[in-house]
């Protein structure tokens, strides 16, 4: 009975724990677990901590981007190659949180938690996960949430993306009543790769608009071949809600969220301001 | 259940205590060393009045486990007057009524302090950034964002 | 930021005062800046224990059975604690000022009324082994059917939710089922208004959420005495319930607080006070018991929800002839201080205008919610939101501007109150002119020289009208909410005493009713004329003759044998709108 905790400095370490004890938790900022502890939710079992310097690792300067799950939300902000997921990290709870915060706990926020998800499904990240003393293997990141709810096995140990050619095709929103750190009423993130002036390879995903955060294929759709014109948006406004199942919480009903789900869509593709 | 030590600096003093395995550093700092400056408001990261520096950045310490801290350097709003000199901040806080039932009051200082050592002229936006993550639930905001404003021109005069 | 205008009221104030109107260093600011300020939880003990709390997952269940043998077992576990080791397992806050019946126990003996009361206390050597071993606690739940709406609750055939209450609604005086106001006659000016207007609102229940949490540490003191660090907002009022709810002379219990994390109503109930102390007697060792956040959002009680139905009579010139407001708070399963919420929302109405008909019954009616209690204004707010809604809906359908149908409407110095109180220092007129000239709202030269000081009283304005009264004279009876009136007070009737005590008889629902309740004693008018003449504002004229004829009835009952006085046994006292008997 009751906790303890253990250290492993490798990351095969530490995958190998969490696969030989199902009753093992990775602390990676605390925000997730420690919680757990200090409400009761969490009260026998192993605390894992991992001390490898390359789960903290971020590496952005080349084309792919490969953030150590261990990384924190400071540490995203505190890096110029990664401008363009500022917004996203400055999204993520105050000063204090994102200091904490990591990429990989990120993954595991349940909803209406987990607003930097939303950014890594529309970028279409890969999550590495390493099971045992193996090296890693690619998950998608779709593929990755729509698994988590199961419970996955594993270690996390990093997340890795293609840097948008160009930095104003990628664009984040959070939408929230308490200004500037709210819990999410929702977030959208979408990537709009283009050439010659026409969408190709659309990417839009929600987060609190589901259980976990899912990709709008309807808007996909809409948005796909076309020229970001009026007529597109009204389109991707249209087909806003294909998909979804937002929650009802304390935040938000899931009437409000899907009424106002294709508003801030629209307000987001045009550029408009809140 | 095994407690183990843990020893790190508090406000610049080497002190050790024995903590529980799943103990936090709110816990460890109120029961464990007495240190009482940072609050219990909520324990999941939302209210912010538990917030410390640990190597000079800000925590919640609520959700930083306390044999993590092994080492480091934690401080709290008890060390941040020099003797009987008040830091900057805490003589604003006091000229700006920048405190009602005074529970948030350490963590919001801070907060402040954290944001004015990385950024000693911030701007309203910033300061309000700074201290998002800090509930004030007697919604004196403004006098606490005009005090650390106000803290931050102090300094600017003294440095020139 | 503050501006005072010495332009108005200017011979009502003094300028020679050393605090109003300058900044004044508050005495605990170094300790808040320092950190130094002592809060309930800052204190440090030697073998501290925690306590924590099971609760009931159900909003209504019978208990079928309590299991703790599991717990008691468990590593760090000192002592539980059960409905039984509780002294006097059952209580109402207001009874130390002998307001309402004990209803609320501190642990539920047979049954839970809604989600989340406290059943079993776990004390143990630290949170997280009282945590486990809550876990531990088996607890045998037989659901029954609940109700959440206010209305539903005082249905026929409703569940039952507080046996204290078998009817669902707060008896006052013991028996009535609702605060009662009546002054003029609100049926015949609606019928006489150009407009009249009803409209229904709902308002939420509210949390407190105050940064500090609801706890308190207690632990045995020399001389066998128990110090306790509380953050009760109202120390001694939770000194008084603890003393009582433990059976302790009061002065066994030595109470350190006053510094409170944020209270703003959420910290009068003394929800952590005795099972704290409770525990520290238990096991001689202190004890510390705080709510974790989720408790205090959740069972923490909130302002209570209320649902008020507003109607109006208004003419096409803007004047508000009659106002009947019908409201409902939900107290959740107990009293706790909605009764007192209901007694001030009577007191405010028709908020601050004067109306020379008004009327206005307000119910508490208990529901399987939290029960709800006092934050910032309880009793008054939500009815002020809903007038003051209804308000501006008024103003638009008589197509006035809304802040000059407030100043037509608002209370003068010297206009009589439905409750029989002359206005003073009102100032409704001058705070909406301040405000449309900061708002830059255009407003008419005649609503700007309207004054507060000049027109109240006049005619009718001063005068108390006649007022029908309920079928026989009889109030709050469920049976008669909605009977028509055989009786009315004749103009100029100020105070109305209470001539009987209630007596039980028959039943609802199977239910003992009030059978033979109070009437009014005769009426005795106010030292002068009852009938005015004409005031150039009055709808109606004037009422020929008192009406009035005693009906008759049987002689004054004994009150019941065998009725039990409650704690501290005493009346209303005037802060509840009635008089010492």
């Amino acid at each position: 009975m009751a906790l303890q905790v253990r250290v492993a400095t490798t990351m095969a370490e530490a995958a190998g724990i969490l696969g030989s004890d199902q009753r093992t938790r990775l602390l990676s900022g605390g925000t997730l677990v420690m919680r757990d502890i200090n409400e009761g939710r969490f009260l026998d079992g192993t605390l894992l901590r991992l001390t490898d310097p390359a789960y903290h690792q971020i590496n952005a300067s080349g084309a792919r981007v490969e953030l150590g799950a261990g990384a924190t939300m400071a540490m995203v902000l505190a890096n110029r190659d990664l401008a363009f997921l500022h917004p996203v990290a400055r999204a993520i709870g105050g000063p204090a949180i994102r200091q904490m915060a990591t990429i990989g706990g990120n993954l595991f926020a349940a909803t209406p938690y987990g607003d930097f998800a939303v950014a890594l499904l529309a970028l279409d990240a890969q999550v590495m996960v390493q099971s045992g003393y193996g090296s890693a293997r690619a998950v998608a990141i779709e593929e990755f949430l729509n698994a988590r709810e199961r419970g996955a096995s594993g270690l996390v140990t990093s997340v890795q993306f293609a840097k948008p050619q160009n930095a104003a095709d990628f664009r984040f929103r959070k939408v929230s009543r308490v200004k500037p750190k709210g819990v999410s009423v929702m977030s959208i993130a979408v990537h709009l790769p283009n050439s010659a002036s026409r969408i190709g390879q659309a990417r839009v995903a929600y987060g609190a608009m589901a259980p976990a955060p899912v990709r709008a294929r309807g808007v996909e759709r809409a948005l796909e071949g076309k020229p970001l014109d009026a007529a597109a948006i009204q389109a991707a406004k249209a087909a806003a809600l294909e998909g979804t199942r937002p929650v009802t919480d304390a935040i938000a009903s899931d009437w409000y969220r899907r009424e106002v789900a294709p508003v801030h869509l629209g307000r987001l593709l045009a550029g408009e301001g809140r | 259940m095994a407690k183990s030590p843990v020893q790190f600096r508090l406000n610049g003093s080497d002190r050790a205590t024995f903590v529980d395995p799943g103990d936090n550093l709110l816990v460890t700092l109120r029961r464990g060393l007495n240190e009482f400056g940072p609050k219990y408001g909520c324990g999941q990261g939302a209210c912010g009045v538990c917030t410390v520096l640990i190597d000079g950045e800000p925590h919640l310490s609520c959700l930083t486990l306390a044999v993590a801290c092994e080492g480091r350097h934690v401080e709290t709003v008890s060390g941040m007057a020099d003797g009987p000199n008040l830091h900057p901040l805490q003589n604003a806080f006091m000229d700006n009524f920048a405190a009602q039932c005074g529970f948030c009051t350490p963590g919001m200082l801070m907060a402040a302090r954290a944001l004015l050592e990385r950024n000693p002229n911030p701007t309203r936006e910033e300061v309000i950034e700074g201290i998002a993550g800090n509930i004030c639930r007697c919604t004196g905001y403004e006098p606490i964002i005009t005090a650390i404003l106000a803290a931050a021109g102090n300094r600017g005069q003294r440095q020139a | 930021m503050l501006e005072f205008r010495k332009d108005l009221f200017a011979n009502e104030r003094d300028d020679n005062l050393n605090v109003v109107g300058k900044g004044v260093q508050r005495q605990d600011m170094p300790g808040h800046v320092t950190g130094r300020s002592p809060f309930f939880d800052d204190h440090a003990f030697e073998g501290l224990l925690h306590l924590k709390v099971v609760r009931s997952p159900h909003h209504h269940a019978r208990i079928r059975s309590i299991d703790t043998s599991a717990a008691e077992r468990a590593p760090g576990v000192k002592r539980i604690l059960r409905a039984a080791d509780v002294p006097l397992n059952k209580n109402t806050l207001l009874s130390l000022i002998g307001f309402g019946k004990d209803d609320e126990p501190s642990l539920a003996v047979d049954k839970v009324h809604y989600k989340g009361e406290p059943v079993v206390a776990v004390i143990a050597d630290s949170e997280a082994a009282a945590l486990a071993a809550r876990n531990l606690v088996r607890i045998d739940y037989e659901t029954v059917p609940h109700v959440f709406d206010v209305e539903d609750a005082l249905k026929p055939g409703a569940p039952v939710v507080n046996d204290t209450y078998p009817n669902n609604y707060f008896e006052y005086h013991e028996k009535f089922d609702h605060q009662k106001l009546r002054f003029g006659d609100t049926e015949k000016a609606f019928r006489s208004a150009d407009i009249v207007m009803e409209e229904r609102y709902q308002m939420s229940p509210i949390e407190h959420a105050p940064t500090e949490t609801n706890g308190t540490i207690a632990a045995p003191e020399q001389d066998n005495r128990f110090v306790v660090h509380s953050c009760a907002q109202g120390l001694f009022f939770s000194l008084g319930t603890s003393a009582k709810i433990l059976k302790l002379d009061s002065n066994r219990l030595h109470f350190i607080g006053g510094t409170v994390g944020g209270g703003f109503g959420g910290k009068v109930d003394s929800i952590t006070e005795p099972l704290a102390i409770l525990g520290a007697m238990m096991t001689g060792r202190p004890v510390r018991y705080v709510l974790d956040r989720e408790e205090e959002m959740l069972y923490g009680s909130p302002r209570g929800a209320e649902r008020i139905y507003v109607k109006d009579g208004v003419m096409r010139d803007g004047r508000i002839v009659a106002r009947h407001i019908r409201s409902y708070f939900d107290a959740g399963a107990y009293t706790r201080l909605s009764s007192y919420a209901a007694v001030k929302c009577t007191a405010h109405i028709p908020g601050p205008y004067w109306v020379p008909n008004v009327s206005s019954d307000v119910y508490v009616a208990y529901t399987n919610r939290c029960p709800s209690t006092a934050m910032r204004g309880f009793g008054i707010t939500a009815v002020d939101f809903a007038i003051e809604v209804q308000m501006d809906k008024l103003a638009h359908a008589i197509n006035m501007d809304p802040m000059e149908f407030r100043i037509l409407n608002a209370y003068r110095d010297g206009d009589m109150k439905p409750h029989r109180r002359v206005a003073k220092n009102t100032a409704l007129i001058e705070c909406v002119q301040v405000a449309a000239e900061k708002a830059h709202w255009p407003i008419s030269d005649n609503a700007k020289r309207m004054s507060s000081l000049v027109g109240g009283g006049e005619g009718e304005r001063s005068q108390i009208p006649a007022t029908p009264i309920d079928q026989r004279g009889q109030i709050g009876r469920p049976e008669t909410r909605n009977a028509p009136s055989t009786q009315t007070l004749p103009a100029g009737t100020s105070r109305i005493a209470l001539s009987k005590q209630p007596e039980m008889e028959g039943s609802r629902d199977a239910r003992p009713a009030a059978a033979n309740v109070p009437r009014y004693e005769p009426a005795r008018p106010m030292g002068q004329p009852a009938v005015q003449a004409p005031a150039p504002l009055a709808p109606m004229p004037p009422p020929a003759s008192p009406p009035y004829a005693a009906p008759p009835h049987a002689p004054p009952p004994a009150p019941p044998p065998g009725a039990t006085p409650q704690h501290g046994a005493m009346r209303f006292s005037s802060v509840f709108g009635t008089r010492r008997r």
